[in-house]
């Protein structure tokens, strides 16, 4: 209702401000918790920042290697379900919405399915398919993207699907293609910049999710971002915080990346 | 007027060969014939739903007809994707990329034809300067009014120098005085360019001051074509005298080839059986009788004044209004009883249901 009320009763200066000091604290706390955590001497209960430092050290470089390479996996990931949104789901989404449009229901019913799926039941039926993929395209780390890849469906599809209703991608096409264009042309030199917001949205609400997921690396036996943290944890409680930490920071920093290229005023001539 | 002098000779003639269409057993199209020559103009005309829009798609080749051919100087172009047929088109609703600006909108097409960037840009200059918006190739679509916007899409559709100019609606979305210009406009520069154009309208005003042959179109088929002349004068279908020009229907009786109507007798443009009829009057098939002459009572309804002449609108005893145009000398006022008689002209009738 907030969204739809006049001005006059839209909430005052000082109610926003106590809303957003209440929000902000909220998720500082946590943040800020970690932060001390990792900051704290174990032995003289002062600060200290032999934990961050000890990163780097090659003392620990044996113990921390998983995190390390959880966290490059993680990173190639990331890529690979990215490309997967942009190369895969969004030229679907187009041509359904402009070829196919009576199978748009049907479509969005499939690709927000994964959302209603808890992980553990994706899994069981990934396990077999795993199997498959390991004996045709090998077992490399970028191979769980396939999983990712649906399971970012339904938060791809939505950031997408809201660029796409925002413009006439009948007529832009249309008249892309009266005026000579291919389709990749079409796609490349028409619709994608002006798609340019939900894509990047797309890409990096994936990128966070990739990031972020457990479960199904877990189950699957795969050393992701996430995995390595719980495995280096029972070790190294202080550099699986600041792995952590880190992270949380970079979704952070991801969802306000988000927020700002919603707002990117239209681009430049080329 | 401006720099540019892309004339040329000639157009490309065009043809559309029995195209047939239909949409889940849904026929649209029901065999369309029709011929344009090079350069001229060709407006499709009717309703809503008559087909009109679907034959310009499978002209531009947006759309597959089911059966039949297009033709373009003399080759069948029915399988040539769009991006390949060559054509200019310019959209009912605002067609410009959002990201682009006006100049690069324009180049759009010679770039797609690789053009080197310095030409296409000084060329879609070039073309910007013919619709008279030169002074903003820097600005983006959404910094244009409609009528703009509409004249950049103009501008982008000539530059490639296409061999036929589509016009789906252009206008419709526009306000009456920018809808006028325009229209007058999109006429004078096909005029010079002397490009084959054909424009799809369901607004017959409009269709009948720009075009050297109008198409009118019903449920599937064209029903006539002619100049506006031959429309308006000589219609050859109910569905025509209906559409194109104002027209009072009243009813009348045919026998043969003369129908009674207020109980005075006309030529039938077209032979009808005998019996009940409905008669299309134009107003100037109507005048203002003296009191003592045949013809019928009736009374003033309404009257405007459109200059050298007056329209009038009346209501007879049996509740039928019809249109008079005569002299704006004869002044009439609202609610005035006067009398009126048939102008013994061929008209157009339809068995009445």
């Amino acid at each position: 209702m907030a969204a739809m009320t006049p001005a006059g009763f839209a909430p005052g200066r000082a109610t926003r401000w106590l809303i957003a000091v209440l929000v902000g604290v909220a998720f500082a706390v946590p943040l800020v918790s970690m932060l001390l955590f990792t900051l704290r001497d174990e032995d003289t209960g002062g600060y200290t920042l032999v934990h961050w430092t000890g990163l780097f050290s090659p003392a620990n470089a044996r113990a921390l290697s998983p995190l390390w390479e959880g966290l490059g996996n993680s990173l190639v990931l990331a890529a690979f379900t990215v490309a997967l949104v942009l190369v895969l789901l969004a030229p679907t989404m187009i041509l359904v919405n402009l070829r196919f449009p009576r199978l748009r229901r049907l479509f969005e019913f499939l690709v927000l399915l994964p959302i209603s799926i808890p992980a553990i039941v994706l899994v069981v039926g990934l396990a077999p398919i795993y199997l498959a993929i390991g004996r045709t395209v090998g077992t490399g780390a970028w191979t769980l993207g396939f999983a990712y890849g649906i399971t970012v469906l339904p938060f791809a599809f939505r950031a997408i699907q809201a660029a796409i209703d925002a413009i006439d991608l009948r007529t832009l096409t249309e008249a892309a293609r009266s005026l000579g264009a291919s389709w990749p042309a079409v796609i490349l030199q028409v619709l994608a910049p002006n798609l340019r917001t939900g894509l990047m949205a797309a890409s990096l609400i994936s990128t966070a999710v990739v990031l972020g997921e457990f479960t199904i690396a877990s189950l699957l036996n795969r050393r992701v971002l996430q995995t390595a943290l719980l495995v280096v944890g029972k070790m190294d409680s202080s550099a699986a915080a600041i792995f952590s930490l880190l992270a949380l920071v970079l979704a952070f920093l991801l969802l306000l990346a988000i927020g700002r290229a919603g707002r990117l005023n239209l681009g430049k001539d080329r | 007027m401006s720099a540019v002098e892309v004339t040329r000779d000639t157009g490309t003639p065009v043809e559309l060969r029995q195209i047939r269409k239909s949409y889940a057993g849904n026929t649209v199209l029901h065999g369309v014939d029709l011929d344009i020559a090079a350069g001229e103009f060709v407006s499709l005309l009717g309703p809503s739903g008559c087909g009109k829009t679907t034959a310009l798609r499978v002209l531009a080749g947006l759309e597959q007809a089911d059966s039949g051919e297009v033709i373009f100087d003399g080759r069948d172009v029915s399988r040539v994707p769009v991006n390949r047929r060559d054509i200019g088109m310019v959209f009912q609703s605002y067609s410009l990329f959002p990201h682009l600006s006006v100049l690069a909108n324009t180049a759009f097409g010679l770039r797609r034809r690789k053009v080197p960037k310095p030409l296409a840009l000084r060329r879609a200059a070039e073309s910007l300067e013919l619709v008279g918006l030169a002074a903003f190739a820097d600005r983006f679509p959404h910094q244009l009014s409609g009528g703009q916007q509409q004249r950049v899409a103009l501008a982008r559709a000539l530059v490639t120098e296409p061999r036929v100019l589509l016009l789906d609606e252009p206008l419709s979305a526009l306000d009456a005085k920018v809808r006028v210009s325009l229209r007058d406009e999109i006429r004078r520069i096909q005029l010079r360019l002397g490009i084959t154009t054909v424009f799809v309208t369901h607004d017959q005003e409009e269709a009948l001051a720009v075009s050297d042959r109008v198409a009118v179109m019903g449920s599937g088929l064209i029903e006539q074509i002619g100049t506006p002349e031959d429309l308006y004068l000589r219609p050859a279908t109910a569905t025509v005298a209906e559409f194109v020009g104002l027209s009072s229907r009243v009813p009348g009786a045919a026998h043969a080839d003369r129908v009674t109507v207020f109980g005075q007798e006309l030529p039938l443009r077209t032979p009808l059986p005998d019996g009940a009829v409905v008669v299309y009057l134009r107003p100037e098939n109507v005048r203002l009788a003296g009191a003592g002459e045949p013809g019928v009572d009736a009374i003033v309804v309404e009257s405007s004044f459109l200059g050298s002449f007056r329209r009038t609108v009346v209501r007879t005893a049996d509740d039928i209004e019809l249109s008079v145009q005569h002299p704006a000398t004869d002044t009439v006022t609202i609610g005035e009883r006067l009398r009126i008689a048939l102008v013994p002209t061929p008209v157009m009738a339809a068995a009445a249901n």
